[in-house]
């Protein structure tokens, strides 16, 4: 790392890439030093593909940046997401995964204490829902998939980034597809939006 | 696997072209062909446990492969599934009935506390059925309680737990310690598994045996008995 450009980048899941975006824009000129790369939103569901993304990236833009923020939780890499990040001097959301950094650690806890059988939706997973869900699990093509995937399940709660009406009438259908009670909970960003103003707020590492 | 296989009479196929059909057949998640297709070796004389190896498990057993190479995805693996549970359901009573020489013991399973994902257990559970365990399956969300008391009910010859959840992983680690505390891990091997855990953190909690997938698994849990073939 030769340059001082004093740049951050993030490099995150797909998933998250619209609200990082817009996080980005709230902070302003502070936000003008990040840049952000997406891996595959697919990624989630093939948990071992996530290093080796992210490692080709880092290998070619990493020397561009003085500091790297990985846009995952662990997301089911067993923690070696965790070991990547310290061995590389990098960052990384906390949490397991999305949902329970968007709805703050202890929240997320709080809910699943409540009820197991959870079901969580995001405004991505909302959207996406019957591309990832409904066809991307075959679903579509074989009803009887939706009992063995969620025979377990009692309710969908729908962890909202954003207050959208529309957003909102969807995530019930969705609930009703899978024949599930339906919760609503708006969130927001929450500790996507505390690392991106840090990151914002932060000294540059190298000066 | 061809385009053919609509017009294929099951009937017509000698014994080894009818196992590799079944094999395809199972491959392509067709449950009815399979069931036909076992119910012909049975009427042909064939021992329930020859149709049970040598067409449901090892058809199954290359769906696992393609499955870890990314050829076949989670939805196809089902439909796998459903076709082999098809063929079982006409072997299950006729094992049950002759004295099964594959018989190797009881094997408990279960998903542990906190984690509600099943499929990978309930896959591991049929092939461990398929080699000749007899297979308790404490089904998802299970406290340590849960497996002390099914190890007291059974006193299997093998437990097997799986997480699916980062977070949940480690409440396998808990269980075990537990099991140690009270002086069974010495005796009881204890399987891990589960599409986070890996080698290392099998060793690291203490546990007897990782399995990777299904068809390692029951190959590894028969080693462990030591009825290897
Ligand atoms: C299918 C799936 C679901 C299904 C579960 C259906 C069911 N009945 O189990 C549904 C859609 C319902 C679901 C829900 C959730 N899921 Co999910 N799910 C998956 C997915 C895509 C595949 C898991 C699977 O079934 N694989 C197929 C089987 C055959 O493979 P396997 O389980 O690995 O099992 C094999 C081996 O591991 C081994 N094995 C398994 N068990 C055992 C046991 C023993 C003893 C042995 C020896 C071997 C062994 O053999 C098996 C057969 O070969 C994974 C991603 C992934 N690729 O792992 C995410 C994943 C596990 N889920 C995840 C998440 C986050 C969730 C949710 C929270 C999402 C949400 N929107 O709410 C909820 C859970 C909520 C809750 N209340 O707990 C994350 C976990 C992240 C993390 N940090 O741990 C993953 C990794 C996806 C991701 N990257 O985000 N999920």
């Amino acid at each position: 790392m030769t340059n001082t450009s004093h740049k951050t980048l993030i490099i995150a899941c797909g998933a998250l890439a619209k609200e990082i975006l817009f996080l980005k824009k709230m902070l302003g000129d502070a936000g003008r030093s990040i840049d952000l790369q997406c891996l595959p939103a697919d990624y989630h569901n093939t948990p071992r593909k996530i290093i080796p993304g992210l490692e080709k990236v880092i290998a070619e833009r990493g020397c561009h940046y003085d500091r790297i923020l990985i846009g995952y939780g662990d997301c089911g890499t067993g923690g070696h997401l965790d070991a990547f990040v310290a061995k590389n001097n990098l960052e990384l959301l906390p949490g397991a995964h999305c949902y329970a950094f968007f709805a703050g650690l202890d929240e997320f806890d709080a809910l699943m204490e409540e009820e197991l059988g959870s079901f969580f939706l995001t405004d991505y997973l909302v959207k996406f829902f019957d591309t990832l869900i409904i066809k991307g699990m075959g679903v579509d093509k074989h009803p009887d998939l939706k009992d063995i995937y969620f025979a377990n399940y009692k309710r969908v709660v729908y962890l909202a980034q954003t207050e959208d009406l529309e957003l909102q009438k969807q995530a019930k259908a969705a609930a009703q597809t899978l024949e599930l009670d339906y919760e609503y909970k708006f969130i927001g960003y929450g500790m996507l939006a505390d690392a991106m103003d840090t990151l914002a707020l932060r000294e540059p590492a190298y000066v | 696997m061809s385009d053919e296989d609509d017009e294929i009479i099951l009937k017509d196929l000698d014994d080894t072209q009818l196992v590799e059909q079944m094999q395809d057949d199972l491959y392509d998640g067709l449950a009815d062909e399979v069931v036909e297709g076992t119910q012909i070796l049975l009427d042909r004389g064939w021992d329930a446990n020859a149709v049970l190896t040598d067409a449901l498990v090892e058809g199954m057993r290359i769906v696992g492969v393609d499955f870890r190479d990314g050829i076949l995805f989670v939805p196809e693996v089902l439909q796998c599934a459903s076709a082999m549970k098809g063929g079982m359901s006409l072997l299950r009573p006729i094992l049950a009935n002759t004295e099964n020489s594959a018989g190797l013991g009881t094997y408990v399973i279960g998903t542990v506390k906190g984690d509600i994902h099943d499929i990978g257990k309930n896959l591991v559970g049929m092939m461990l059925e398929g080699a000749g365990f007899e297979v308790i399956d404490l089904g998802i969300n299970n406290p340590v309680e849960n497996y002390l008391e099914a190890i007291d009910k059974h006193q299997p010859a093998i437990l097997g737990m799986s997480a699916l959840l980062t977070t949940t992983m480690p409440y396998m680690g808990v269980v075990i310690e537990e099991l140690d505390k009270r002086g069974i891990l010495k005796e009881l091997p204890v399987m891990v598994g589960g599409a986070p855990v890996n080698q290392e953190f099998s060793d690291a909690i203490n546990a007897h045996t990782y399995g990777r997938d299904a068809a390692m698994t029951a190959e590894l849990a028969k080693a462990i008995v030591g009825k290897n073939r």
